[in-house]
């Protein structure tokens, strides 16, 4: 894998959101959302990102995609620069650069058929004539698993697998090489959640996609991703191959949320570790190490000094004093 | 007394829509015994919502119970008035809601929605309410209650607020508590935490708890029965390790390998093709025939009897030839 020439480079990404108060609006603080991310997407793998809400997983998506401006760090888009580029030359790379939305229903507009919503981005980044469009778009709803009569439906006549379908018929439309997930399964019935997995992979496979698959459901980015980052209060916790996160985890988080997970067996009594309280605010973050104050393993140093991101060895990356 | 402090028979549900009535639920019976925890798992559109909400007479305006009853210590809560409901709900049989922050009134205190059941159903006084109110709030798990009581609900996180449900519907020590997925909204860490609340607090107090969920990772962790249902029926019930360990309705063992497991090696997720079917759809024999892997002419036209063997039910042709003789057939309408 080191070899290999990343698509999408993130170096030190972070941003943060001023909080103004007082009288002349001054900034007083900031929400720190995305507070240091150093991330390589290798091209045709998929990279899942799990955490808790508010842990900055859906920014981070946003910022990849350019859709937040960042406040430090760099993006580096097949080897281009694109940290500071204006939106009229964001515009070409964004037909390479999708995105799949939890709630499809949402992200479709009500009043719009289904087959127009999905040549709309045809009609802005091609020169195909009307026919064409046309003959592409039915090309890509049998693809999904649509059916070519649905062209003129609007979005209230699918169900929730139906749209998503439809949302990800969307995203395919400009032969992307790179789509942000972003809890693209999250809302849909666990028997249409694993149609729509199993989708994913298909189409991964037959068109070579790259996949940012955000979730906070770690049996889904199981079964979906190569290598999975995990995010805590806008900081990298661990990285690494789906296969060593999940049988070896180094990071106390990712323990306890590995052992937090509802297990869909009956067994004997598994041993659980618990975290204690809630997650803390990013606008007021501990100091040291973000995990501390729900750390089993906490020590003095975790409060005083924030852990290194470092290599503990073979790919495998963790920020832990103890790791 | 009861053995069952819950009896629900045969119950339908049906809403009134422009186009005539609409049936919901077409006849499920189950039972809850004391301090037992049911389980009644299904995708959305199943019915177990508006069958959950029946049990205390929250249905919405335009839907109606149109057959069956529900008998809580042998009183039939279907013939109820209203005033008489009231007295029972918050009391006798309590609701924890999914999402708290639409459940919470945002404009009164935590302190005062907690004083409010106490004060109606048993009758205490402002002060001696407060009391017990903080002294629930401590046993949900929230630090500071004095100062909580005097808090807003936006003012709390979600875990902190589904613990403020809890206390609230545990407040006048109630029979049953009825639980439509109260984790679903919260993070795993959080809602490890309030499953391990509940598990305790009906221990404690020998409550006993029917809660709704599509989780089926919840179930295992919580339920001692479970009941499956698949568009407005139950498709099977039975004990948690029989549900899990050996699933007969071929619904319930694709819904179990349609979830994710983090323990288990999968390449492909065995998906249950087909989605869900709309109420109005009219659908001869099974229900579950047109996504069944084993449908059988049988299955298309006549709807399957549910066969019985040790409080194991499945509502499945499948069984029959196996049931002959030991199992005890249940002639459904």
């Amino acid at each position: 894998m080191g070899k290999q020439v990343a698509l999408y480079q993130i170096n030190d990404v972070k941003k943060h959101y001023p909080i103004k108060s007082g009288l002349l609006k001054r900034t007083k603080k900031a929400v720190r959302a995305v507070n240091g991310i150093t991330l390589d997407i290798q091209e045709n793998e998929t990279l899942g990102v799990v955490g808790e809400s508010g842990c900055g997983k859906s920014t981070l998506g946003r910022i990849i995609l350019g859709l937040e401006p960042l406040t430090e760090g760099e993006l580096i888009f097949k080897g281009e620069n694109i940290t500071h580029y204006r939106s009229s030359q964001l515009k070409p790379l964004k037909r390479q650069m999708q995105m799949i939305f939890q709630d499809p229903y949402a992200s479709l507009d009500p009043r719009q058929k289904i087959g127009p919503a999905i040549e709309e981005g045809l009609i802005i980044h091609t020169s195909l004539n009307a026919q064409e469009r046309k003959q592409k778009v039915i090309e890509l709803m049998q693809e999904v698993g649509l059916q070519p009569s649905h062209y003129s439906r609007y979005p209230h006549e699918f169900s929730g697998g139906q749209r998503q379908r439809i949302g990800i018929a969307r995203a395919l439309a400009l032969n992307p090489s790179f789509i942000v997930c972003d809890e693209a399964v999250s809302a849909l019935d666990v028997s249409v959640q694993a149609q729509v997995i199993n989708l994913l992979k298909r189409l991964q496979q037959d068109y070579r996609l790259t996949y940012l698959f955000i979730s906070h459901d770690l049996g889904v980015v199981k079964h979906i991703s190569d290598r999975v980052l995990v995010m805590y209060l806008g900081n990298m916790v661990e990285l690494a191959s789906v296969k060593d996160l999940y049988s070896n985890p180094r990071h106390p988080y990712t323990n306890a949320l590995l052992s937090a997970i509802p297990r869909p067996t009956v067994a004997k009594e598994r041993v659980k570790i618990k975290l204690q309280g809630e997650i803390p605010s990013p606008a007021n973050p501990p100091s040291g190490c973000p995990f501390h104050t729900r750390c089993p393993l906490a020590q003095s140093v975790c409060s005083d000094q924030k852990p290194e991101w470092r290599n503990i060895g073979g790919d495998h990356f963790a920020a832990c004093h103890f790791a | 007394m009861f053995e069952h402090i819950l009896e629900v028979k045969d119950l339908g549900i049906q809403f009134k829509t422009a186009e005539g009535f609409l049936s919901a639920v077409h006849g499920i019976s189950f039972n809850v015994k004391r301090g037992e925890t049911v389980c009644i798992v299904g995708e959305s559109g199943c019915g177990k919502s508006v069958s959950a909400l029946s049990l205390i007479g929250l249905l919405p305006n335009n839907g109606e119970v149109y057959k069956g009853a529900i008998k809580f210590q042998g009183k039939d809560l279907t013939k109820l008035t209203s005033d008489e409901i009231r007295k029972l709900r918050g009391n006798d049989i309590s609701m924890i809601f999914q999402e708290p922050m639409t459940a919470l009134n945002p404009v009164f205190t935590i302190g005062y929605q907690l004083r409010e059941p106490l004060k109606i159903h048993q009758g205490l006084n402002k002060a001696r309410a407060n009391q017990v109110a903080i002294d629930l709030l401590r046993q949900v798990g929230i630090s500071v209650p004095e100062q909580r009581m005097k808090q807003y609900p936006h003012e709390l996180s979600g875990g902190m607020r589904q613990r403020v449900m809890i206390a609230i519907a545990l407040a006048c020590n109630p029979k049953i508590l009825i639980a439509d997925e109260p984790t679903t909204a919260l993070d795993v860490t959080i809602q490890a935490q309030i499953l391990e609340l509940l598990n305790d607090l009906k221990q404690r107090f020998e409550t006993s708890v029917v809660m709704i969920t599509h989780d089926m990772g919840v179930v295992a962790e919580v339920a001692d029965r479970v009941i499956v249902m698949y568009s407005g029926e139950i498709v099977e019930q039975g004990d948690v390790e029989t549900i899990f360990n050996h699933p007969e309705h071929p619904y319930t063992q694709g819904l179990l390998a349609s979830v994710p497991n983090v323990d288990l090696e999968q390449d492909i997720l065995e998906a249950i093709p087909g989605t869900m079917p709309n109420l109005e759809e009219q659908i001869s024999g099974c229900r579950f025939h047109p996504r069944c892997p084993f449908a059988t002419d049988k299955c298309r036209e006549t709807k399957p009897d549910i066969f019985s063997i040790d409080q194991h039910d499945v509502r499945c042709w499948l069984k029959e030839a196996e049931a002959d003789g030991q199992a005890s057939r249940i002639i459904s309408n």
